[in-house]
């Protein structure tokens, strides 16, 4: 039994494609006991509003807004939710719940809805992101690919894909579509949810995707997005690197869908995890451990017509910059 | 609100993050947390050299951003960095590009 609000309520951010699953797997997952106190926040985009019907829960933890697209219209009303939502618990007029979801429209660009989080002054003192769940669907999801650029980004900055109507599709459809999914998003965890009990810490413990091995992906050259990554044997120095990445972002963030990866940094035991979508990278956070015996720094970037050639040498650049000559600095004690 | 600067308390940086529970930040202790700031001023400086600019710790709190003739803004942390730079100078600061990244290997070679 939950008896006090942890410090950071994970939020999961759950998207994908109109008509590709969002609102039936939420109601699977709600259908969890492990999942009894999550808080829902229902975003809907049209006149009448459905989605929270389909959920079948309606109490005071559900939240639905409805009045326009999370990405445009009512990220206002999304921080003014969650901002009530933390009020109420803390003054228990509603049960402590440890995590949030949040279902977008099927259009909205994933981007602004962790930047509202991250922007809020109230909000990210009290919740921190904790992965993105993209729903795809088995059926329709290569043409929706191919046709909307919403569809590829929300794949893009996946943490984890989860392939619905698998039981409907021929393998022969999935399988390209896997294909793809992977060439888009090699660091994705991909679940095929149509088959099988559905496990809610599968898909809510997101963190446990970033860092699956990534190779060269194939089909790389997919006419939208590339996926590529950067593994680097030398331990990285910390200052480089971030004087690097918001170089990169300031001039090209709107075209790095995704950066996501786990670095050796020159005198630190523990691996270091970074995480961003477009210009927005969320605090670092320190690992107790290395996920596996690979102790390189490996660095995986999702970006849209950005030659990978040009980041790789950046990179290595910057990286021979920060190795000249940093180890020589004494900085006095006292102030 | 900065007492000093007047600017006012905002977004936390990524490089920047509060020191916290599962977060990496060299914050936590005022030593390193000035290490940083140095390291990052030389690192800066060297990329910032193409472009005629010069960064400065500003009373461990800010840094100062200024070019060759001596105009100069106040810059809160590195995500407001580069856009200010690019303000000063007049020029696009672009990492990726290939005559910057000659200029940045031949300086530091």
């Amino acid at each position: 039994m939950l008896r006090e609000p942890p410090a950071f309520t994970p939020v999961t951010l759950l998207t994908g494609f109109l008509g590709s699953g969002k609102t039936t797997l939420l109601r699977r997952l709600l259908a969890d006991p492990a999942l009894h106190d999550t808080a829902v926040i229902i975003n809907e985009f049209g006149e009448i509003a459905l989605d929270h019907l389909l959920v079948e829960r309606l109490d005071e933890q559900t939240v639905l807004l409805s009045s326009g697209c999370l990405c445009c219209t009512v990220r206002g009303e999304l921080a003014s939710a969650m901002r009530d939502l933390h009020s109420r618990r803390e003054r228990g007029a509603v049960p402590l719940f440890r995590r949030l979801v949040i279902e977008s429209t099927g259009l909205a660009d994933p981007f602004p809805v962790l930047s509202t989080l991250r922007a809020d002054p109230v909000l990210r003192h009290h919740f921190r992101a904790a992965g993105v769940v993209t729903t795809v669907d088995a059926v329709n999801g290569l043409a929706q690919l191919d046709r909307h650029i919403e569809s590829m980004r929300q794949a893009a900055v996946a943490d984890v894909i989860a392939l619905t109507k698998t039981d409907l599709a021929e393998e022969e459809h999935i399988s390209p579509l896997v294909a793809r999914l992977g060439a888009i998003n090699p660091a994705a965890q991909l679940l095929r949810v149509a088959e099988g009990p559905l496990s809610a810490d599968d898909l809510l413990a997101a963190g446990g995707s970033l860092f699956k091995a990534v190779a060269e992906p194939e089909g790389a050259a997919h006419a939208k997005a590339h996926a590529f990554s950067i593994v680097v044997e030398e331990p990285l120095d910390w200052s480089t690197f971030g004087i690097w990445l918001t170089m990169l972002l300031n001039r090209h963030g709107a075209s790095i869908l995704r950066v996501k990866g786990i670095l050796a940094l020159q005198g630190e035991a523990r691996p270091v995890a970074v995480h961003g979508v477009q210009h927005l990278v969320h605090a670092p956070t320190h690992l107790s451990c290395w996920p596996d015996s690979d102790r390189r720094s490996r660095l995986v970037f999702i970006v849209e017509g950005i030659d990978p050639e040009l980041i790789q040498r950046s990179f290595a650049v910057f990286a021979r910059l920060g190795a000249s000559g940093t180890c020589d600095l004494s900085i006095p004690s006292s102030h | 609100m900065c007492a000093l600067c007047g600017g006012l308390g905002g977004d936390e940086h990524w490089t920047d993050a509060v020191a916290r529970e599962g977060v990496y930040t060299r914050n936590a202790d005022p030593v390193q947390r000035r290490r940083e700031r140095a390291l990052r001023v030389r690192v800066a400086n060297r990329a910032l050299k193409p472009f005629g600019l010069r960064l400065a710790d500003w009373q461990g709190a800010s840094f100062l951003l200024t070019t060759l003739t001596g105009k100069s803004e106040i810059v809160g942390d590195l995500g407001h960095l580069w856009s200010t730079a690019e303000r000063l100078s007049g020029r696009l600061c672009d990492p990726l590009d290939p005559d910057f990244l000659a200029r940045l290997d031949a300086n530091h070679a």
